[in-house]
């Protein structure tokens, strides 16, 4: 099998499930070119390298991916294309998120954006989602009471991480049902696969700029209402910053709040969904971590590491040639860093497909590498910590009904699209 | 060893740690992890537990953190015999056992010395003795010298502007504390980092409203008729008052209590292997001592196999391993401790961290970021090759040049893509010159078989 064809096999819907032969059939030539001229990157040390490679740019518009990928500009912003938006251009078009971009740009806005996030200015954001985490997965399961089959995804890993960000950055929860179709349709319309081509591809992606210009059309109206009104949360204060940065521009604003919108709970999703499937999957485990819950945090990041809510993300290029392992990957050329295979890479991880508890997989590629790792990561560790404990707690014998889950087909953002179980019934809330 | 002993040894041996800081405590555990089920005793001249030191020149003088909160976590079961408050005085390697400062002995199979170093004292003993004069290394200085802070004195004086000195004085100005400092050399880091780096951080300083004075030293220290210190007296001719001072003149290594012992030991540490094996004093190495952390000094494949101390953490934690497990097994499982030294300070609002040895450069190079805004990355060359690197807020960049520091890649690096600094051509890293020691050992005995090194100890 050619470098190409593991690609493709490996980006294929049917192989969602399972991907990993094909990486590790990849990883024979850690960074390989695949079709179009991307460069593939498999190797754990090789995907390190690249990442903190300041010849790396993150910027789309450095690279010839855009070019490559049909229906052109996948930034989200706003395009000629999109009827109706001409007259938000001026104010909404032309800057990028900050996934999309390279430093300074991309420094200033994490900067701009951690001021309302993180520490040293906001220590106690975080933890103080603990206890409203708490009180909605509780909830959550109250209402499962008396069922003895329920879906992870859709009545629990779901429901979590989408109340956290929409509270976070102040977007009202009830319009939830809007943007979820949205945002899932948006991310089904980045296909990077071979199915891309096919007519269902096309209908999907042309479904998926629809879908993304209501989002930017949706956000774009909490902006403004943000900029007249106030509000609480992340967008009136980002409208409304006066740190030593100044304000980012109404573009960068958007495009920021779209990634922490989608990115702030799919991928969250994803690790809880796949915390719950690993465990299922691995007789012995539920029953070691109810026994010894110091060891959820340890779980959790293993997990990661062996199903990767990010497998990569599509943006990266290289801005001159740039030899490593053996090869030469030339000026301008797109390059997909693969987390999802750098995590199984043997040569970093000794027995890679093995899910251990033993395991310190805190080296593990889950949360990204270098100037862009996660932002959103300690937010993400915190809600799948409550959703994974409380779910070890109340969850009486849960089995699994099908194995695989069906996936999404992001290739992207992988997680289950459904998780049915079974159980035995849920415990009271008991003294928490 | 003898080899087939090795068993029996990793059963039923003795080994003795001197040192029961980060060094002695992670080469404990280490130890123990290799399998090691003999008996294990642990000395520290420190009355405490063992703490980790980079918190107490920022978050404990900053009043955050509480000097005695530092303890470093245990990674595991280490099953020793503590033996903490009491100094080791001497070492008997005849005899094969370590002499304690309360009259006892400790008998031992293996010996791993990690003694580290301690604050080098205001030379002047009567001036040190004043009150208000500190220096900081342990919890107990921290504790004593955060106490002053908090008392709010009404000018500070930091003596040396080395990391230390820098981040004391950082604290000071984030306490509202007007502070002075006195460096000898152009500016502050310039031993560590060079004078070009040095320029900017002297900015940093200024910027702060540090009154910072450079190229002068302190000639004396003047105290009150409490014997309180009031008064600096500087080689310029200045005078100043002052009411708390900090002497951050560097570090002295803990190697006095192996007088006699005929090791490897003086001014710049204890001489080793790569493998943390101990030199005796002809440069012939020992069996069964090894030495880890601070105090040890080896030589580095990458910097022209010079002989290298590095006063870094992950030296200490890194050395102890290789250190612990080449106590424990075969000739032809020892491993080398081949480190890539990392190093983080935080002062004025700047992460600042190097990663390689700056200082055995002789060129610089920004190269990335912009210098005006105190955010930048800076390659430093040696032979065209780079050698060492340092950032300023960009840390995240450090496994880059870490890459190409161990695959002794070209100097200047190849341009970065993006956030490409306003002027990165490659210019003199001007590192104050560095003081020669006295030689401390001489040779005697005519016939080349007779030859025979003898320590010169130097008055102390």
């Amino acid at each position: 099998m050619t470098p190409e064809q593991a690609f493709a096999e490996a980006m294929k819907f049917e192989n969602r499930p399972n991907p990993y032969p094909f990486f590790d059939e990849l990883r024979k030539t850690p960074v390989a070119r695949t079709a179009h001229g991307i460069y593939v990157v498999t190797g754990y040390k090789e995907i390190i390298a690249l990442a903190h490679d300041p010849r790396v740019s993150s910027d789309l518009r450095n690279g010839s991916l855009l070019a490559m990928i049909r229906g052109g500009d996948s930034s989200g912003a706003p395009s000629d294309a999109d009827s109706g938006m001409a007259e938000m251009l001026d104010k909404y078009g032309g800057d990028t998120m900050m996934i999309l971009s390279d430093p300074p740009d991309h420094s200033r806005m994490r900067r701009q954006a951690m001021r309302h996030f993180g520490p040293p200015h906001c220590p106690d954001l975080i933890p103080s989602m603990e206890e409203y985490s708490v009180r909605i997965v509780n909830d959550l399961l109250d209402k499962l009471k008396g069922k003895h089959r329920f879906d992870v995804v859709d009545d629990y890993a779901y429901p979590l991480p989408v109340a956290v960000i929409c509270k976070i950055l102040g977007v009202p929860v009830e319009d939830e049902k809007q943007f979820h179709v949205w945002i899932a349709e948006f991310l089904g319309g980045m296909d990077l696969g071979p199915e891309a081509a096919t007519e269902e591809g096309k209908r999907r992606q042309a479904k998926g700029r629809e879908s993304r210009t209501e989002l930017t059309k949706y956000l774009i109206g909490l902006i403004e209402r943000a900029e007249k009104k106030g509000g609480e949360g992340m967008i009136a204060q980002l409208v409304h910053d006066t740190g030593p940065d100044g304000r980012m521009s109404s573009s960068e604003i958007l495009q920021n709040c779209i990634l922490l919108l989608v990115a702030g709970h799919d991928s969250t999703v994803n690790l809880l969904a796949h915390c719950v499937l690993t465990l299922l999957r691995n007789p012995g485990s539920i029953d070691k971590l109810r026994k010894r819950p110091e060891l959820i945090p340890r779980a959790i990041e293993e997990v990661l590491r062996l199903e990767s809510s990010v497998q990569f993300f599509p943006s990266r290029s290289a801005l001159s040639d740039i030899e490593i392992a053996g090869t030469t990957i030339p000026s301008g050329a797109p390059i997909f860093l693969m987390y999802t295979a750098g995590n199984r890479d043997p040569a970093q991880f000794p027995d890679p497909n093995t899910f251990s508890l033993e395991r310190d997989a805190k080296e593990s590629l889950g949360w990204g590498a270098g100037v862009h790792t996660c932002f959103g990561g300690p937010l993400a560790r915190l809600e799948v910590n409550v959703g994974l404990e409380t779910f070890l707690r109340r969850v009486r014998n849960p089995r699994l009904v099908v194995d695989p889950p069906p996936y999404r087909p992001s290739q992207i953002f992988r997680g289950p699209l459904h998780c049915e179980i079974e159980i035995d019934g849920i415990e009271d809330r008991g003294a928490s | 060893m003898i080899t087939r002993s090795l068993d029996a040894f990793k059963a039923n041996g003795q080994i003795v740690i001197v040192g029961a800081s980060l060094a002695g405590l992670r080469g404990a555990e280490a130890l123990r992890d290799e399998g090691f089920g003999g008996r294990l005793t642990i000395i520290g001249d420190e009355p405490h537990a063992p703490y980790d030191r980079p918190p107490l020149s920022k978050q404990v003088l900053e009043g955050w953190v509480k000097a005695d909160r530092t303890k470093l976590p245990h990674r595991r079961e280490i099953d020793a015999d503590w033996r903490l408050g009491v100094a080791a005085t001497g070492l008997d390697r005849t005899k094969k056992l370590v002499r304690l400062g309360d009259g006892t002995e400790v008998p031992f199979d293996r010996l791993l010395i990690t003694t580290g170093v301690r604050a080098r004292q205001w030379p002047n003993p009567a001036e040190a003795g004043l009150e208000g004069v500190f220096t900081v290394r342990t919890c107990d200085d921290a504790a004593r010298l955060q106490a002053a802070l908090a008392a709010r004195p009404r000018r500070v004086l930091i003596i040396g502007a080395g990391y230390i000195g820098s981040e004391m004085a950082s604290v000071c100005r984030k306490l509202g504390l007007d502070v002075t400092v006195a460096e000898r050399a152009a500016a502050p880091l310039a031993g560590a980092l060079g004078n070009v780096i040095g320029a900017i951080a002297a900015e940093m300083q200024r910027d702060a409203g540090v009154d910072l004075r450079t190229g002068v030293s302190v000639s004396a220290l003047e105290g009150d008729s409490r014997g309180h210190v009031c008064r600096a007296h500087l080689s310029d001719g200045t005078r100043l008052d002052v009411d708390l001072v900090l002497a951050s003149l560097g570090s002295i290594r803990n190697v006095e209590w192996l007088d006699g012992a005929r090791l490897a030991a003086g001014y710049w540490g204890l001489g080793c292997d790569a493998g943390c094996r101990v030199f005796d004093v002809h440069g012939v190495v020992t069996d069964d001592i090894f030495v880890a952390g601070d105090v040890a000094r080896s030589p580095h494949v990458l910097f022209g196999y010079q002989f290298l101390s590095m006063e870094h953490w992950d030296n200490a934690v890194l050395g102890a391993a290789v250190a612990a497990h080449n106590m424990v097994c075969e000739e032809l499982d020892r491993r080398a401790h081949l480190l890539v030294p990392t190093n983080w300070s935080g002062q004025f609002g700047v992460n600042i961290k190097s990663v390689g040895v700056p200082s055995f450069g002789d060129e610089i190079a920004f190269t990335q970021g912009a210098v005006t805004e105190r955010r930048f990355a800076a390659a430093y060359g040696r032979n065209g090759r780079i050698v060492g690197a340092v950032t300023f807020n960009q840390g995240k960049w450090l496994q880059h040049y870490e890459a190409l520091i161990m695959r002794s890649s070209p100097f200047p690096p190849p341009p970065a893509g993006f956030d490409v600094p306003a002027d990165a051509r490659s210019v003199p890293a001007d590192f104050p010159p560095r003081g020669v020691g006295a030689p401390d050992v001489i040779l005697t005995g005519h016939d080349p078989n007779e030859r025979q090194a003898e320590l010169v100890q130097p008055p102390r």
